[in-house]
């Protein structure tokens, strides 16, 4: 099987990437803007994400209840998702339907009306979405130490947005937003799939070409600066289970301490899954679970890290046995931190680490939408090779390398523990 | 799609084994991985109402320890070269999901036979599954969506079966002790009536060859039958209730009544409405007021539950807790028009290529192709299925769709449950 790969940035700045695959009758199409979370201020907090939910409301070629029932009509399947760094949408269709997806994403790229009265609707939809979350003991934590954790940054509000910004928040300053971040010098357009690479790429630039750059969006340049000092915090709400997170900082996707931090992440709560389809694997065997779960201290334990443009966090999320209390789960986290930052890690807790990476590329790799999700994704915080290069540089990674990120990124000084207190709940 | 791609006779290999176990495989060489995932019968419909979550618990404990090796050991070989195994429960069946590396086959399917033939339930291990699941039933009771969707069950399916949440409830669970585990296992387990789908980079034959390795000698004498499904009781008027959870944002809210049977002839006309109802586009016509129009919602939508009983028709939503009415009220309005009114030919049309252009998507991983086969295996659809699927969705007609909808949904006769505060 061999496949293949263009990448080309067209006149106006639109960066290509298609990757030919010709396993089954199916294209998936994504198209990435550069602009998230991250890009916002206070006062527009969860700008972004209603912007996203704007694009769905129609232009004058598709109006709204056109434009949603034309992908479903030809068998596609879309979806749109907003980040931190990032706001992604993606259509996956039969091959021969392809070009609607296309038509769609040109047209909606400047076109979408962004209507008053859409607006107000979409409002009461995303509030409501931020309500669902409220639900959560876990959004409501994750929020707490998001927002200690991040001062100065704007990683430090949740990708949905404040409450009271998403009341107060005008169609002018959506559009705007819009018209400032959508511009074809600002973003990445990924295929991979069933196609002729020439006549797809000319089929490309035909729709996309003759939309105008735009000046270059300016970004927020405020970096967190170092923490001095272990920050504690609490969060009180309805239910019987208690949770602690822990938080450290965490370096970008480029940075080259990704790679072992990544290794060590693998063996101390299990590989993290970055794929967005395909799957991942149980952390059974992983420091933190026998640690942790095997001696009832927790009923369960997860850890993960995301790719970021700029340093976000590594977060242990730790669900305390009914029995046990929360400080005694913290102790044991803490011993096995210590254990890695004094003892070398063996050889054989790597080489499997590697294979298990491999496998679960290998699960990614049998659905040609996550295919086409990786051409772009890894454009947004990196480029497509840091993707193609991922398991030959998790090979080079060595146990000095993860004892020594182990001392500098797991300092008890720049972590945030938040806890969330149970208050009881259900009648 | 090309019709040599979509799974049929002359590219699904099946095989029942001398020991009643059925064996499908396809090869999709695209990727060096494979799935195997399957089923069998000792599903929670065995439970006694006293030790309700039983099966779900044996199932959790199935690879806990072995009388080869422990959990740890079991989860070492697995994890170490990217495996996943894990069991589930339903009404009628139990199943497995298995994913590896091909060449890791071998010993997936190791760990799936011991897991299934010689659990060894150890002790310590059940202790701590037995909080681990009073943990989960707790987290449970918190969640709206989870406690909406009992209520529901409670109200539509009562004195049957299936008003019972397959996890059970904390007073049932406490009741559990090992010698259940064990007695239910020896009970219930065995190969009569087992289905494995093999799908990934191997030769079927192949496939079929290890699992007969694996699994080709297990015998059981006494393996228990089902008992029979009472019959159901349908709802004589409007039932509604309302499950406090205190101090949340959002209410969960499930509104609906019966469905068809997986393999009536109602099913496909049911399906086809369903979409239109609340799926297609942005969530159908309850997507399209409940969220587009009215702004009450993030998610509306309605989904069918079909499978070898009576099956459901509901329609779910969260909502602000003061918008619950308001919301019920337009839900209920869009089943009355439903009922009244039918579906147009535009929407059957677009309801019906959907159907069919999707199908691919749904094939493309091995996951899905084998559940694809697991689906033939258990409704007895037949080996052509997914050939004959198209005009099965064509010759459904908007009488179909009418006379379906008027057979399962009396607006006057509803189920509503909504949990929040």
């Amino acid at each position: 099987m061999e496949n293949h790969l263009i990448q080309v940035t067209l006149s106006n700045g639109l960066k290509v990437l298609l990757k030919e695959i010709r396993t089954a009758p199916i294209i998936s199409s994504w198209l990435w803007y550069r602009v998230g979370s991250r890009d916002e201020v206070q006062g527009r907090t969860g700008i972004s994400h209603w912007v996203e939910h704007m694009q769905f409301k129609g232009t004058e070629q598709f109006p709204a209840n056109v434009l949603d029932k034309a992908i479903s009509r030809e068998g596609g399947t879309w979806n749109a998702m907003t980040y931190l760094d990032w706001t992604a949408y993606f259509e996956t269709m039969p091959a021969d339907k392809i070009d609607l997806a296309l038509r769609l994403e040109a047209d909606r790229m400047v076109n979408s009306r962004f209507n008053e009265e859409e607006v107000a609707s979409e409002r009461t939809v995303i509030i409501s979405e931020r309500e669902g979350n409220e639900n959560e003991p876990l959004f409501l934590l994750g929020e707490a130490i998001q927002q200690t954790a991040f001062r100065i940054h704007p990683y430090h509000h949740e990708v949905i947005g404040d409450m009271t910004d998403l009341r107060t928040m005008t169609r002018d300053d959506l559009y705007t937003h819009y018209r400032t971040f959508y511009v074809p010098n600002n973003a990445v357009l990924a295929l991979a799939g069933d196609f002729d690479l020439p006549s797809m790429l000319a089929r490309i630039q035909e729709l996309f070409e003759k939309i105008p750059a735009g000046p270059e969006p300016t970004r927020i340049a405020r970096p967190e600066p170092a923490q001095n000092g272990e920050v504690r915090l609490s969060v009180e709400g309805p239910g019987a289970t208690t949770y602690v997170q822990v938080c450290y900082r965490f370096p970008s996707a480029t940075h080259p301490d990704f790679f072992p931090l990544s290794v060590l992440d693998s063996l101390l709560a299990g590989p993290s899954n970055l794929n967005m389809f395909g799957g991942g694997i149980s952390n059974k065997t992983s420091r933190l679970y026998r640690a942790l779960v095997d001696k009832q201290l927790a009923v369960s334990v997860h850890g993960g890290a995301q790719a970021t443009i700029d340093p976000f966090l590594y977060t242990i999320t730790m669900t305390i046995h009914p029995r046990r209390r929360p400080e005694d789960a913290l102790a044991a986290l803490d011993t096995e931190l210590l254990r890695l930052k004094e003892e070398k890690v063996t050889k054989e807790e790597i080489v499997r680490a590697i294979k298990q990476a491999r496998a679960i590329f290998a699960y990614g790799s049998e659905n040609i939408t996550n295919q086409a999700f990786w051409l772009g994704y890894a454009e947004m915080f990196a480029k497509y090779e840091w993707f193609l290069t991922y398991l030959d540089k998790l090979s080079m990674v060595t146990a000095k390398d993860i004892q020594r990120v182990a001392n500098e990124y797991f300092k008890p000084q720049s972590r945030v523990v938040g806890t969330y207190v149970p208050q009881g709940g259900e009648e | 799609m090309v019709k040599s791609a979509l799974p049929g006779p002359d590219n699904i290999y099946r095989e029942v084994l001398p020991n009643g176990i059925t064996v499908v495989a396809r090869s999709n060489f695209n990727s060096p991985s494979v799935v195997v995932t399957g089923f069998f019968e000792a599903g929670a419909i065995f439970d006694p109402d006293e030790k309700l979550g039983l099966a779900d618990f044996v199932t959790s404990a199935l690879m806990r320890g072995t009388r080869k090796r422990s959990f740890d050991t079991i989860y070492h070989k697995l994890e170490s070269v990217g495996a996943s195994l894990g069991f589930n429960t339903g009404v009628h069946k139990s199943g497995f999901n298995g994913r590896s590396l091909v060449e890791d086959l071998p010993l997936l399917l190791e760990l799936l036979s011991e897991a299934l033939m010689q659990p060894a339930f150890p002790k310590p291990e059940i202790e701590k599954l037995h909080a681990q699941i009073l943990t989960s039933l707790a987290i449970r009771a918190e969640d709206t969506a989870d406690m909406a969707s009992m209520t529901f069950d409670a109200i539509l399916f009562k004195g049957h079966p299936y008003s019972r949440p397959e996890d059970g409830y904390p007073e049932t669970i406490k009741r559990i002790t090992r010698d259940d585990l064990v007695k239910f296992h020896r009970a219930h387990y065995g190969p009569r009536g087992m289905v494995i789908a093999v799908v990934g980079a191997v030769k079927p034959e192949e496939a079929v060859r290890q699992v007969q390795r694996a699994l080709g000698g297990w015998q059981v004498k006494g393996q228990r039958e089902a008992p029979e499904l009472p019959p159901l009781k349908r709802l004589k008027k409007m039932v509604s209730k309302h499950h406090r959870i205190r101090g949340k944002s959002q209410s969960d809210l499930v509104i609906g009544t019966n469905g068809p049977m997986r393999r009536d002839s109602d099913f496909m006309p049911a399906m086809l409405g369903n979409n239109i109802l609340g799926q297609f586009g942005m969530m159908g016509r309850i997507g399209d007021v409940v969220r587009e129009k009215s702004g009450l919602a993030y998610y509306a939508y309605s989904s069918l539950s079909a499978g070898i009983g009576p099956g459901s028709w509901e329609v779910s939503a969260g909502v602000n807790p003061q918008n619950v009415k308001k919301a019920s009220d337009l839900i209920v309005t869009e089943l009355t028009r439903f009922v009244q009114e039918g579906v147009t030919e535009d929407e059957l049309a677009d309801s019906k290529a959907n159907f069919i252009g999707r199908l691919p998507l749904s094939l493309e991983s091995n996951g899905g192709m084998a559940n694809a086969l697991l689906n033939i295996e258990r409704h007895n659809l037949g080996l052509d299925y997914y050939l004959r699927y198209e005009d099965l969705v064509n010759e459904v007609t908007r009488e179909d769709v009418l006379n379906t909808a008027r057979r399962f949904i009396d607006p006057d006769r509803l189920a509503i449950a909504v949990a929040g505060p």
